[in-house]
């Protein structure tokens, strides 16, 4: 109770920091209004923004003509496209040595039942199976392949570089506190700027995408490796060090094993990174999944689209899956004398169903591959059921009346008025918020990074980007919050929502655009609607989170004292579970910031839509402009809201 | 025992947690008790520490919770740095040998218990009690041949294919005791080893310890909390506090002339006439007469004699030979507890 001056004071004069802040950037915007504003307040002139994007140009080709980095990755690139094609060849049958593939699609769909269920029981047996039974026969055998080959090269090169980073950042502190900063940056940096550093080093196609792809998993390897390795019990440290370990033997059979779990978290991080960015290389002109889709939805092809849509689904489930029943699982003993083949009974079988189907596809070609023509592909029937349904007069009055209210009242006033608000004005309201959440270094920070944005003369469109994100944050919060407090009244409820929102963060982000494009057609309010979805998933979920955790003493003393259920939500629960939402509240907003890039795809007027079109020329410099414009927004957001998080915490004596 | 070179010796020994410890160790004074430390953020884990163990000697140290007995034995064995002072295991001073050195000198020479066992989690109970030998380079038969020995030993045959995590308690306690009894080092740290198992299994663990040490002369350094352990083991007993020893000597030295009024209450409560024997009784110059006892028969069980016998002086023999006698009185006083 100590404690209790001091947190109520310092609010105290931030607030009326912040307060200041908004009075001045209220005063300019009436007077932008009013119209006596001079122009070089509203927006900063155009003579006065530095070139950066032509500065970086003139940098990165220095880099990569003079300093002959160019020349080094495209021989790192040789490397890796012998890797690509062999793993091409191997599951869709590139003509490429080794001349072996494709492999019979069941013959994987079998070792997948054979694994998952030596992982997860029969469960996971059929989850898996089904998977690529349903790939094969939709007819999506091939570029779902496409997709897996570049996955397998992919994953385990950021497993490799992400374990050994994290190692060295973990034994030696300047290589920890050299990555730690860049860590974080990394992981706010819209994932366009990994694609085209990447198509520029390393030529379009597959190769840039596999190097994007393992660049983009590394980070959460690194973390959890470090993580992992810092928690091994000293005692088992000191059991090895008596046990007389050389420092490698140290590493390989004390810290590693023993930080298994942390290790196997990480791996199922890559796995699923990889093949949210391996979709998403579509951008790059990958075949695979992630192209077939982008093409079906450039073309509103909806029932394919759709089934596209399921296979990646399916695949990111699977892989999930699989990969969360490896971290739990214990080794198990056999009773002694047990032989070989019973102790590696999966193996065994693992083989020998693989040998049986390739043999089987030799007499029976239908089970090698399946031909056009021979899939279950419904797409066509789909689109029409879809459009049909979409056509309906009662159906399609209703998505036009969202439609129609959305845009002419709420976004569209909402952009034209964040839009009107005069430069230094915004930096204030945003430095305002700093202030009053955070306190004054974020405060500071927010108007350094937000100056750079302004300077980066990309103003007008990040303020699109941020207007996108905030209102479709909004109308998630709107949405996800009563959610998150109505499950998390039931025990039964909050699970069931909980994996709901599990599954659903698996799901390669551009999976969200396919319900949006489905309701909206190409239009902004889908791009919103696509952001809405994926943004309401964390807001949810942490909120039942925050509400499970509340302590039972705290709301068994609002029951004590009388309090009814809705007193006990406002007073009690809500109040202590706010620092985790706000957790959730800055996932969402991060999430939007990646999603609003994405959706520019359907045609938007942000960052995302320049973005894009870097993509298309080889704009290095522009692209990295664009990126980072996007990534100091969502950074000045995140600093905020878990400053605020952790602090609201420490004054709650939360854990 | 005493007069050949000893195999642990220390020399003012500190062990100081906290920010910046040698810093503050040298600009401390030299008075300063274990709260003054405290209230400047440090603890004192091992506090001014000197103390010899000697071959095939068996040293308990004993004192309560938090009083840095797992410390001292840690920077026996290098586990910690040392702050301050010198540690010599056999002539060499542990705390300049080269990473290798140490490595050998652990391999050839240490061997550990720890008091929460310390397993690898991802190893099954064989490969556990290998681990040691495999470090060492042993081809796999023997190594796999030497563990599976020990395992027997300590009662665990038949699950040496489990991992830790499938046994209880007691049972992953005696893999970590089947580990250091694969390689039989010549220097033994046993922190709290037999804390989880049962009495009958603890003490026939007590004998196998007491047969090697006595067979092959081994040195052991024991930290127990149970008395009843420490006599029918130590040699010498060491009693810490806070960091700091004591006092350290034999058991019936330490019930007999408690150095210090901690010490005194520390044994308080033991029965005495279990602890001390005929030899510390017999004073030399007495010559006594009648049938002599044997030097290494407590008070205790020599109750019945002390009580019917009436001669005031009991002639003391060691081997046969006469040591002195002891006075009855003087043990009559143990045995009923008075002051
Ligand atoms: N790594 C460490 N860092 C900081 N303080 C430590 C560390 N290890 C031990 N200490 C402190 O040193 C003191 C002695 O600890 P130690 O483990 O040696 O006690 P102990 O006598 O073995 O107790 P127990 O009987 O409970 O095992 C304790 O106050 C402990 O908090
Ligand atoms: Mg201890």
């Amino acid at each position: 109770m100590v404690a209790i001056p001091s947190v109520t004071r310092t609010p105290m004069t931030r607030n009326r920091t912040a307060i200041w802040l908004l009075g001045i950037a209220i005063v300019l915007t009436i007077l932008q209004y009013s119209g006596v504003l001079p122009a070089w307040l509203h927006r900063i002139p155009d003579a006065m923004i530095p070139p950066a994007a032509i500065w970086l140009d003139v940098f990165f080709n220095f880099v990569k003509d003079d300093l002959g980095l160019l020349k080094f990755t495209r021989f790192l690139t040789a490397g890796l496209e012998n890797v690509l094609d062999t793993s091409g060849n191997i599951f869709y049958g590139k003509r490429r040595w080794p001349n072996l593939g494709p492999i019979p699609w069941t013959a994987i769909a079998g070792v997948a039942v054979v694994v998952g269920y030596y992982l997860g029981g029969w469960r996971l047996a059929v989850l898996g199976g089904g998977t690529f039974i349903w790939t094969a026969l939709i007819g999506q055998w091939k570029i779902a392949m496409e997709t897996m080959s570049v996955l397998v090269v992919a994953a385990p090169l950021a497993f490799v570089i992400g374990l050994s980073l994290g190692i060295a950042a973990w034994k030696y502190a300047w290589v920890d506190k050299t990555i730690k900063p860049v860590l974080s940056v990394l992981q706010t940096l819209p994932f366009f700027t990994y694609l085209l550093p990447a198509v520029i080093f390393f030529k379009v196609g597959p190769t840039a995408g596999a190097v994007a792809t393992t660049i983009y998993a590394i980070p959460p390897m690194i973390l959890m490796t470090t993580l992992g390795l810092q928690k091994v019990s000293p005692e088992v440290v000191e059991a090895g060090k008596m046990s007389g370990c050389s420092k490698f033997q140290m590493l390989r059979h004390v810290y590693i094993p023993s930080a298994r779990t942390e290790i196997l978290v990480g791996v199922n991080q890559v796995i699923m990174l990889c093949l949210a960015m391996v979709v998403l290389t579509a951008f790059i002109g990958m075949p695979g999944l992630g192209a077939k889709l982008l093409a079906m939805m450039g073309s509103f092809k909806l029932g394919r689209s759709f089934e596209i849509g399921v296979t990646i689904v399916l695949l990111a489930v699977t892989l999930d899956r699989m990969s969360k029943a490896w971290v739990v699982k214990q080794p198990e003993h056999f009773e002694k004398g047990t032989s070989w083949v019973n102790r590696h009974k999966t193996l065994v079988l693992a083989i020998a169903v693989f040998i049986g189907f390739t043999l089987l596809s030799f007499v029976l070609p239908i089970a090698g591959t399946i031909g056009r023509g021979q899939d279950f592909s419904q797409g066509k029937e789909l689109d029409n059921l879809i459009k049909g349904f979409l056509a309906i007069d009662i159906v399609q009055s209703i998505t036009y009346g969202i439609r129609y209210f959305l845009n002419v009242w709420i976004l569209n006033p909402f952009r034209d008025f964040m839009l009107s608000i005069p430069t230094p004005a915004m930096i204030m309201v945003v430095a305002a918020f700093a202030v009053w959440l955070g306190g004054k270094r974020e405060g500071v920070i927010a108007v350094i990074f937000f100056g750079l944005v302004a300077l980066s003369g990309w103003w007008d469109r990040s303020i699109i980007t941020l207007y996108s994100v905030l209102a479709a944050v909004s109308i998630a919060m709107l949405l996800g919050i009563p959610i998150g407090v109505l499950a998390a009244r039931s025990d039964k409820w909050s699970q069931r929502v909980l994996l709901a929102c599990d599954t659903a963060q698996t799901f390669p982000s551009f999976i969200y655009l396919i319900p949006a494009i489905m309701l909206f057609g190409i239009t902004a309010t889908a791009v919103v609607g696509s952001i809405l979805i994926f943004a309401m998933v964390p807001l949810i979920r942490y909120t039942i989170e925050g509400l499970r955790t509340v302590p039972p003493e705290m709301t068994e003393a609002a029951d004590m004292a009388g309090a009814t259920r809705m007193q006990k939500l406002v007073n009690v629960q809500l109040p202590l579970a706010l620092p985790t939402m706000a957790v959730g509240f800055n996932q969402a907003i991060m999430f939007a910031f990646f999603m609003v890039i994405i959706a520019a795809f359907i045609g938007t007027q942000d960052l995302g839509q320049e973005l894009q079109r870097t993509l298309a020329g080889t704009d290095l410099g522009k692209n990295f402009v664009l990126g980072i414009c996007v990534s100091l927004m969502a950074l000045t957001f995140d600093l905020v809201i878990m400053k605020w998080a952790a602090d609201k915490k420490k004054a709650l004596g939360l854990p | 025992m005493s007069t050949e070179r000893p195999v642990i010796s220390c020399k003012n020994v500190w062990k100081l947690f906290g920010a910046d410890p040698e810093k503050y160790l040298a600009k401390m004074s030299s008075d300063m008790s274990f709260d003054d430390m405290r209230e400047d953020g440090y603890i004192a884990g091992v506090k001014d520490v000197s103390l010899d163990v000697f071959k095939g000697e068996m040293l308990v140290i004993m004192g309560l919770s938090g009083s840095g007995k797992s410390t001292l034995v840690r920077c026996f064995s290098r586990l910690h740095e040392i702050t301050g002072g010198t540690i010599e295991v056999d002539g060499q001073d542990i705390m300049s040998l080269p990473e290798k050195d140490l490595i050998d000198l652990r391999r050839s020479k240490m061997g550990m218990v720890f008091q929460s066992f310390g397993l690898l989690p991802h190893r099954s109970v064989l490969d556990n009690v290998a681990f040691p030998l495999e470090m060492r380079g042993q081809d796999k038969h023997t190594r796999r041949a030497r563990a599976l020995e020990v395992i027997k030993l300590v009662g665990l045959e038949g699950r040496e294919e489990y991992f830790p995590r499938e046994l209880s308690g007691g049972q992953q306690q005696r893999v970590g005791i089947a580990r250091s009894l694969a390689i039989e080092p010549d220097i033994w740290f046993l922190d709290e080893p037999f804390s989880a198992l049962d009495p009958l299994i603890r003490r026939e663990m007590q004998d196998e310890f007491l047969r090697l040490q006595q067979l092959l002369n081994k040195t052991i350094v024991f930290i127990t909390h149970d008395f009843d352990e420490a006599l029918r083991l130590a040699d010498r007993i060491a009693i810490m506090k806070d960091g700091a020893v004591e006092q350290c000597d034999t058991p019936d030295q330490i019930v007999l002339h408690p150095a210090t009024e901690y010490v005194r209450k520390f044994t308080e409560d033991i029965d005495k006439a279990r602890v001390v024997h005929a030899g510390v009784l017999a004073k030399a110059d007495q010559p006594g007469t009648g049938d002599p006892v044997d030097t290494g028969m407590t008070v205790h069980k020599l109750a019945r004699l002390l009580v019917n016998d009436k001669r005031d002086f009991i002639p003391v023999t060691r081997d046969g030979a006469s040591i002195g006698a002891m006075s009855r009185s003087e043990a009559l006083d143990i045995l009923l507890g008075a002051e």
